[in-house]
């Protein structure tokens, strides 16, 4: 994405090199940016997605209505997606191309390892909960709905299960896709520097094919991952793609006002759907031929009417905001950046808030008020946790580059 | 003791504090208003509106999970309290409410019998609550809305109305059971097929939200349940009428 903005900007010089690499065949296909530039749009925005994550998994309160789900098709899970296969193509891909495939792979399952293991601790807090619940909670209206504890009973397969990735409670479905992901990231970039155009027609074919042979991975107790992998994969490796210099070839088609103007429609017409999915009242004015088309429109296959809304937005996004904008540097936004920055500690935390916070309002039925003030208090848990954390990793790195020469951090870049 | 108005001020939101403390824990009479929105459907119900116009006589079958029931209190539940209502709106007609508990079942399961139930009971209309056990287990919600179809169409190629009513909002289980799937396909199958949705959970999360009820209530007694069941067996009444263009004043 950087160099698209560069692009709109006015700077040639991005273009130019983009095409002499092109051209150099003999060079590795892909392109890297600077070290030195740190992508700001991506750590504010990655930051965003987690803000929204974490509302979006409260029950629905004031709050709620500012998060983008309720203003088209996409929400905050691909903007995650998106900006984590980028950061990640960005960091490892350096690391591919300077220490091997090698030392670039055990690199990337370390980080698998990390995330596995914030899985399994969100793991170990949601159990604690559901079995308060189980304890406390006996309202012989939902009889039926405490049939939910019933795995309590066989708590050695369901512990194994949750192990494997393949029992997840709701709302814990984001990190085993990540992790599987992250999983296949090291032939994803090897195949990248080969041929980066092949391998995203490799992954779209892939999509595709999940599409007419409905492939998944089933999950425990029974039905399939909420984020089927094999069709999330496509958002992942397009933002790999877009960091390893296919942002830079699509920054003519991003400057277009054609493009612009094909965006713009589109939002405004998923945003008119969205609204009647709000207005039940208006929703005779949907025909319903489209409606039968249309829906169900399927988030755990990524529908192409959501991978389009992301696209919509990530253009009209790197249109208007350029990289170089000074908002980028004011006090304001650094909350979000810095959440951004360390996504995999702040993602877990929202999670964690999440349900703290829907245990809180359970508890004490505190009303509007209390929920939004919740909501409140867990971004700024969330946006204090990321300062604490960047000021620990500024100083450990500080006393560790006065041994020997700074490596680049992956966690410091938010590697994925 | 000298006045300080902060205290006195503090002291005036503690007694109004302490004063509202009470009335939330013992709860107002049951007033469960519902949206007119969420009472009306573009699809239609002709052969119920035939039976009470013309036959006089209305068969119901409830089909349901156990949400359509109130363990030790049968007659208080939501089937009871509808039957009662349509009896109470239309006098002259021959109502009768019948429920089959499929306990346990998914939608799939309960689908394949759903034309032997008919055969039994011969319903001019069938309610259909379903969703609850699926989401619990989390089957595949294209296996879901698979069901659901297969369901509705036998229903209708045995020549009854359907009405189908989806889960109930549960606030305590939010975090544990992911109903969002299983609601939108039911409304999916609901649109193809051109059969009204009852929508329980909006109507039930409107009421959390109004504070006609505390749905996140610990308590252990059947009261609460007793008196959300009424009010949907009310809501039931109104929409099946609604839906059905029956004016309960033209027949009495």
């Amino acid at each position: 994405m950087s160099s698209i903005a560069d692009q709109i900007a006015g700077s040639s010089v991005a273009e130019a090199s983009a095409r002499a690499a092109a051209a150099d065949t003999s060079a590795p296909a892909i392109t890297l940016p600077a070290a030195a530039d740190r992508e700001l749009r991506l750590d504010l925005f990655r930051g965003l997605a987690l803000w929204l994550i974490f509302v979006d998994h409260l029950p629905p309160n004031f709050l709620t209505w500012f998060t983008i789900r309720n203003y088209g098709f996409s929400d905050a899970t691909e903007i995650f997606i998106f900006i984590s296969g980028y950061t990640a193509a960005f960091v490892y891909g350096r690391a591919m191309l300077e220490a091997g495939f090698v030392v670039a792979t055990a690199r990337i399952l370390r980080r698998v390892w990390q995330i596995y293991v914030a899985h399994v601790f969100l793991f170990t807090i949601f159990l604690a909960e559901i079995s308060y619940v189980a304890t406390n909670f006996n309202n012989p209206l939902y009889s039926e709905e405490m049939g939910i504890m019933d795995f309590l009973k066989q708590p050695d397969v369901t512990i194994i299960q949750a192990l494997l990735l393949r029992f997840r409670p709701v709302n814990m479905d984001v990190l085993p896709l990540y992790i599987v992901l992250m999983l296949f990231l090291p032939l994803v970039l090897w195949l990248m520097k080969w041929r980066t155009d092949v391998t995203l027609a490799l992954s779209a074919a892939l999509y595709a094919l999940t599409w007419h042979f409905d492939w998944y991975l089933s999950a425990y107790p029974n039905g399939t991952w909420f984020f089927n992998p094999f069709a999330w994969q496509l958002l992942f490796v397009f933002g790999v793609w877009c960091a390893l210099g296919g942002a830079a070839r699509m920054s003519r088609l991003l400057s277009s006002p054609i493009t612009m103007w094909i965006c713009f429609a589109y939002l405004v017409a998923a945003f008119f759907v969205t609204l009647t999915w709000h207005l039940p009242q208006l929703s005779f004015l949907m025909p319903k031929r489209l409606e039968q088309w249309m829906y169900p429109i399927s988030k755990t296959d990524l529908d192409v009417l959501r991978f389009a809304h992301f696209l919509a937005l990530a253009a009209i996004t790197v249109r208007f905001l350029p990289r170089d904008w000074p908002g980028l540097k004011s006090i304001w936004l650094r909350p979000l950046i810095l959440c951004g920055q360390h996504s995999l500690e702040i993602f877990c935390l929202g999670v964690f808030l999440a349900f703290a916070g829907h245990f809180i309002l359970t508890e004490i039925s505190g009303g509007a008020g209390l929920h939004f003030l919740i909501s409140v208090t867990g971004i700024v848990i969330m946006s204090g946790m990321a300062w604490v954390i960047s000021w620990y990793k500024h100083s450990a790195d500080k006393n560790l580059s006065k041994k020997k020469g700074a490596v680049g951090n992956a966690d410091m870049a938010g590697g994925g | 003791m000298k006045s300080n108005p902060v205290m006195i001020l503090g002291l005036t939101l503690f007694a109004g504090w302490l004063a509202m403390a009470p009335a939330r824990a013992e709860e107002a009479p049951a007033n469960c208003e519902v949206p007119p929105y969420l009472l009306t459907s573009e699809s239609p119900l002709p052969k119920v509106e035939a039976a009470v116009v013309g036959e006089k006589r209305l068969e119901i079958l409830v089909v349901g999970s156990r949400s359509s029931s109130i363990t030790a209190s049968e007659a208080s539940a939501y089937p009871g309290r509808l039957q009662a209502m349509l009896k109470e709106a239309l006098p002259k007609v021959a109502v009768n409410v019948s429920v089959e508990l499929q306990v346990k079942k998914t939608a799939e399961e309960v689908a394949g019998g759903l034309v032997k139930l008919v055969e039994l009971k011969k319903p001019t209309l069938v309610i259909w609550q379903t969703g609850t056990y699926d989401a619990i287990r989390s089957i595949d919600p294209d296996d879901f809305r698979a069901g659901v179809t297969e369901g509705v169409v036998a229903l209708r190629n045995a020549g009854v109305d359907v009405v189908l009513m989806n889960l109930q909002y549960s606030p305590r289980t939010e975090t544990m059971i992911s109903a969002p799937p299983y609601l939108d396909n039911m409304r999916v199958v609901a649109q193809e097929h051109n059969v009204p949705l009852f929508d329980r959970f909006a109507i039930m999360r409107h009421w959390s939200d109004a504070g006609d009820f505390d749905l996140t209530s610990t308590s252990h007694g059947v009261d609460l349940a007793k008196r959300v069941h009424d009010c949907i067996g009310r809501a039931l009444s109104k929409f099946v009428l609604d839906v059905a263009h029956v004016n309960p004043a033209q027949q009495n």
